[in-house]
Formats: structure tokens, sequence, C-alpha cells
């Protein structure tokens, strides 16, 4: 049995006096041990609905309408709030995109860490501090004893955001997920924290589902990949094998658009509109209005997600490659 | 004079901080130092670095909506930084700039058309009420805006198309120059390509010259003719596009090459040590990449070495560099 199974999750939000707008629309995955999973796609596509909705936080007036996320045989959205607790922050971690904001900012470094092991172990503050120092050297903080007396704003956004990967590794969670884990960061901070985590989950063995927009971050640190559009997910498979024939049309020209693909002062190849709110989604696959491949069907219904595609005329092998 | 479009000699912005309240001196933060730049007609002259690096400030400095502390600025051979206001106004029609986030650039409350109209009244006041809505319907159509948006307010736009009526916005006037600064960071990955093959076109229809200012050496590759890579308020090196990509020579570039994600992953894989930045306000007497250094000598941290020119015409700020 895989460690996370997700299947049809639907995440509604009322909409007027009697409708619902669904921000999930019927997305599922699965996820072994050790397995890193991109999810990619642009803002507004349900990326972080996803997250949040794995950990039981979808905040009123928000709620999961349908489908079941079972961890180790668990389905989570039955589990009390006070059951979650002994999973979440505990057997699954998040990060989040901005390290200021998710650590406390009036208490230093140590009472954040220590309060976190304490809340699931029984253990000394003595012993507490110990581990907590070991995660900071594991996070390859420098000076490590020292910091545990800082608070957050006497580092660095980069030392910030290892501080934060250090509080999610010290219950020793079998599931790390990274919500945008670098968007605030500098370009040269994002590729130490970036081998940083990749680093922990080889070691580890730790499962990393990684939310962003970035497609070259995924291809990087990822061994499957999710590409999601207005709440469903479009396209699924092994990342390199996607980057190199992806077979849905938003994937391909997600990544023909990229610049490192053009040459320099060559047209980049540009998918027309934007994606529709959850509010106005278009009949049919959502995607259709852009889709050069579209036809009368694509209109019509919504494409089921098969062999990791949900298009009813996805791209074949040789057009996919090109 | 060179044949430049825009030149800066020895600029330098220093910005006076709060004195600590035991103190009497007043802390100075410099943002640029001794920035010595020369923009070329038609030219895309990037302008990439991390965070607080100076070159946002640099754009800024140059468009006039900051005064530098020292140095001089031209534009068409002509000192620009000292001029007072009614001097300067006809220049101001020729330099504008484009913002990083559309949704602050824009004011909330007036409509495209009066958005768009208020530059041309303000600096080419000769216009007649006819003559000012053919250029906002012709700006219009060159951007790619829809002629039915004039009467609607921003927020019944997409991130895309507020960012297309910036560039209306600066496009207005008919300037020659352009300071774009991180006109795409803030939009969809499928947006990007559609903002980045807009400019592209402009530049190539109405010979425009670009300062585009950026994080993101990936769209520097595709878009730049010239690079100068800042750090810390300088300018570190200055290079072809294609110079800079083949033959890095400063060892801050390469290690902004180094961190970029790839598609074909890879440079994750080697975990990275902690970079920090020294503090901006009391920087240390010798190189400021310095700390971060992995070719650093004894002599980098006492004697700062300038910008000189090396033999394969690229400009370096590196004692080693050759």
């Amino acid at each position: 049995m895989a460690m996370l199974e997700i299947s049809d999750l639907h995440v509604a939000f009322p909409k007027g006096r009697t409708g619902e707008v669904e921000a999930l629309r019927g997305v599922s995955l699965t996820l072994e041990k050790g397995q890193r999973l991109g999810v990619v796609g642009e803002s507004g596509a349900g990326k972080s609905m996803l997250a949040f909705a794995i950990l039981n936080l979808i905040a009123e007036p928000g709620r999961v309408s349908e489908g079941s996320i079972v961890f180790h045989g668990e389905n989570l959205l039955d589990l009390s709030e006070r059951d979650i607790r002994r999973i979440r922050g505990n057997r699954i971690s998040m990060i989040f995109q901005d390290p200021m904001v998710t650590l406390n900012p009036v208490l230093t470094i140590g009472t954040q860490m220590v309060e976190t092991l304490k809340a699931h172990r029984r253990i000394s503050t003595a012993e507490a501090r110990r581990l907590c120092i070991a995660k900071l050297k594991e996070v390859a903080i420098p000076s490590a004893e020292g910091r545990l007396d800082a608070y957050p704003h006497e580092l660095s956004g980069g030392l910030r955001q290892r501080v934060v990967i250090a509080i999610a590794l010290l219950t020793d969670p079998e599931l790390i997920i990274a919500d945008e884990p670098t968007t605030a960061l500098d370009v040269t901070i994002q590729a130490e924290i970036m081998a940083l985590i990749l680093k922990l989950c080889r070691e580890n063995d730790v499962a990393l589902i990684l939310i962003t927009h970035d497609l070259g971050v995924v291809a990087e640190v990822t061994e499957r990949i999710m590409i999601m559009y207005a709440g469903v997910c479009v396209e699924t498979g092994p990342t390199q094998q996607i980057i190199r024939t992806p077979r849905h049309p938003y994937s391909a020209g997600l990544l023909k658009a990229l610049p490192q693909f053009a040459g320099r002062g060559a047209r980049l190849y540009q998918i027309p509109g934007s994606m529709p709110p959850i509010t106005a989604l278009p009949p049919g696959c959502a995607y259709h209005p852009r889709c050069e491949r579209a036809t009368g069907r694509c209109s019509a219904q919504i494409p089921p997600l098969e062999h990791g595609c949900a298009c009813f005329h996805p791209l074949d092998q040789t057009e996919a490659a090109s | 004079m060179t044949d430049a479009i825009v030149e800066t000699k020895g600029v330098e912005v220093r910005f006076p901080l709060p004195a600590h309240f035991l103190s009497r001196k007043k802390p100075v933060l410099h943002a640029l130092n001794t920035v010595d730049i020369a923009i070329r007609p038609g030219e895309s002259f990037c302008v990439v670095g991390e965070s607080g690096c100076g070159k946002t400030t640099l754009g800024r400095t140059i468009i006039g909506l900051q005064r530098p502390t020292a140095g001089e600025i031209y534009f068409k051979g002509q000192r620009i930084d000292t001029m007072d206001e009614a001097t300067r106004k006809p220049i101001r029609r020729e330099m504008q700039m484009v913002f990083q986030n559309p949704y602050a650039s824009l004011n909330p409350r007036r409509n495209v058309f009066e958005t768009l109209a208020e530059p041309v009244r303000h600096l080419m006041s000769e216009r007649s009420g006819a003559e000012v809505r053919a250029q906002v319907e012709d700006v219009l159509e060159a951007t790619g805006c829809d002629p039915s948006w004039q009467r609607k307010l921003p927020h019944e736009f997409s991130g895309g198309q507020r960012q297309r009526i910036a560039i209306a916005r600066a496009l207005v006037t008919n300037p020659a120059f352009i300071v774009a600064d991180e006109p795409i960071s803030a939009l969809d990955v499928s947006i990007q390509a559609q903002i980045l093959n807009l400019l592209n076109d402009l530049q190539a229809e109405r010979g425009l010259t670009y300062l585009f200012i950026t994080h993101d050496l990936s769209v520097v590759e595709h878009f730049g003719t010239r690079v100068a890579v800042m750090y810390l308020g300088r300018v570190m090196e200055l290079a072809e596009t294609e110079t800079l990509f083949s033959s890095p020579k400063h060892p801050y570039t390469r290690l902004l090459l180094d961190a970029i994600p790839r598609i074909e992953g890879g440079s994750f894989d080697t975990p990275r040590e902690p970079g920090e930045l020294p503090d901006p306000v009391n920087m240390p007497p010798g190189c400021p990449f310095a700390p971060r250094c992995p070719m650093v000598e004894a002599r980098c941290r006492a004697e700062r070495p300038e910008l000189r020119r090396l033999a394969n015409g690229t400009h370096a700020a590196c004692h080693f560099a050759e």
C-alpha cells in the first residue's frame, strides 16, 4: 500500500447564498515512501489548496466536499482535530514560502524549536535543546549552538529558511510538504536551500511534495510531477519523461514558453489568454479556450485523467519531443 | 562624448539611516558605489543581481526618481541629474519606466484612458483632446490591448493585462528609453512569455532602448544584449550576454550561473554552504564578495578590486579575473 493515497479530492467554497465553487475538482495522487513529487501550476490552479487539504487546514468556509486522503491506511479526513495533530507537524511536516511569516518574531529560535518537539514527544528541555542543535547542524547553520538564543530577525533570509527546515525535520517526518519554499529567496540562496532539501530527503528517505511554479526547480528536485490547471491535474508522470515528452498541450505550452528553450532574441512560444478564475470556468476542459488543439468535444466534455494525461487530443511522441 | 544614449559616470547613492539612540553618528547605506555604465541606442541592457544589490536604485536614479549623491548622468549627451524640473520635462517624455507589480503601479480609481492620457497631457501639453485620444488608441493597439478597455478600471484586468496597460502607459509619450524593473516577476509563467514577446516586438517596431532589471539569468540570456552583474551596489562584471554565459569571469557571476535550476537537472545535487551578504552599512574594506568567494585571498580582504577591462572585452571587478 502506498504511503499516501489521495482519491477524487474536491474542495468547495460557498458562493452566494446557496451555490458553491470548487477550488479542487477531483484530484488523485499516490506517493510512495521516500518519493519526491512536484506539483506545478499557475497561481489559482489549486496547488496550495491541495497541500492545505492534506493537513486538514482548509479554512472556513471552505471544506473538503468529496474524496479521501489515506495516509498509512488511515483516512485523514475522518480524524478529529486531536488525532490529526498526531500526524500534522509530526509525521507530515510543512515548509511555507516566507520564513519571516512562519517564524514567530518575538520568540527565540530555541523556544520555537523546543516547543515543537515538546508538542510531539515526552522529552526534557535539556534533551530537546540537544536535539535542536543537532538539527541546526544538519541543515548546515554555522555556529548552531549560539543560534538557539537568536531571534528570527537576527538571521538572514536563507538562514531563516534553514531554521524552518530544521523545525520541519525535528520530529523525523515521513513526508514534507513544501509550498514554494524558495520563492521569497534570492537565486543563489534558492539553490542552497533546494540542494539542502534534496540532500535531506535522500539521506533520511523522506517523501516530499514540492509545490512550485518553477519547472526548473521541479526538474532538479523531484522524481514525479503533477501539472495542475484550474483545480484539476492535467498531466502526471515521471518528471524527466514529462519534461522531455509532454503530452498535454498545456504542459507542452508551459515548457515551450521557457526562455531557456528559445534562442537569444527569438520569439518565445506563448499560450494565449490566461487561466480562468474558478468562479468562471468554461464548460468541458478548462483549458480549451486557450488550446490550439481543441475541438467541439473539448468544450462539451471534461476529459478524464487517463494514462497520466487529461486530454482528448494529447500530443504523440514525435510532436512532444519537438 | 560617446554614442551612448544613457551614460552614468561615478554614480553614487547613499541613504542616511536613523542614528542609534546612544550615538550621534548617522549610519549610511551605500546603495550605489561608483557605477559607470554606458547604454547603447537600441540595445537591451540587463542589470542582474540579488535583492539589495542596487539594481532598482540604479534604474530609479537614471530615470530621475532618485537623485544621485555623487556622479553624473547623461541622456543623449546632455547632463540630466542637475537639471531643474522645467528643463528636464522634455527629457522625461523620452525616458519612461515599467514597474514590477502591475497591481501596485496602476491607480485603482483611474480608468485605462485616464491612466494613459495623463502622461500625454502632462508631458506633451501642446496636444489637443482629439490628438490625445488618438495617441492613446494607437498605443493600446501597439501593446495588444483591446480599445474597449479604455473605460475600465484596473481591477477588471488580470495581471498580464495590467502589465500590458503599464507598458502602454510607458510608451504613450513615444519615449526612446525604457527602464523595465522586473516587469515579468509578478506574473504567471504562461503570461511571462507574452510580455517578453511584447517587449521584443515593441523594440523592433520603435527602436526602443531598454534597461531591463531582473534577478533571473535565464531571462537575461534570452533577452539581453549586454549585462551588468551587480553585487552590493557595485558592478562586478559587465559583458556581452553571450560572452557572460559562455565565459563568466567574476566568481560571483559563476555562482549566479550555477544557481539557475536547469530543466535537465543535476545542478542541485551537491550541497552548498550558506552564503551571507555583508552588512551594507558596515562594508568590509576589500572586495564586497570576499566573504562568499571560493577563490578569496588575503589581498581581496584588504584591497577593493576596480572594474577593469579584460582581454576578451569583458569588464570584471576581481583581482584574479583574466
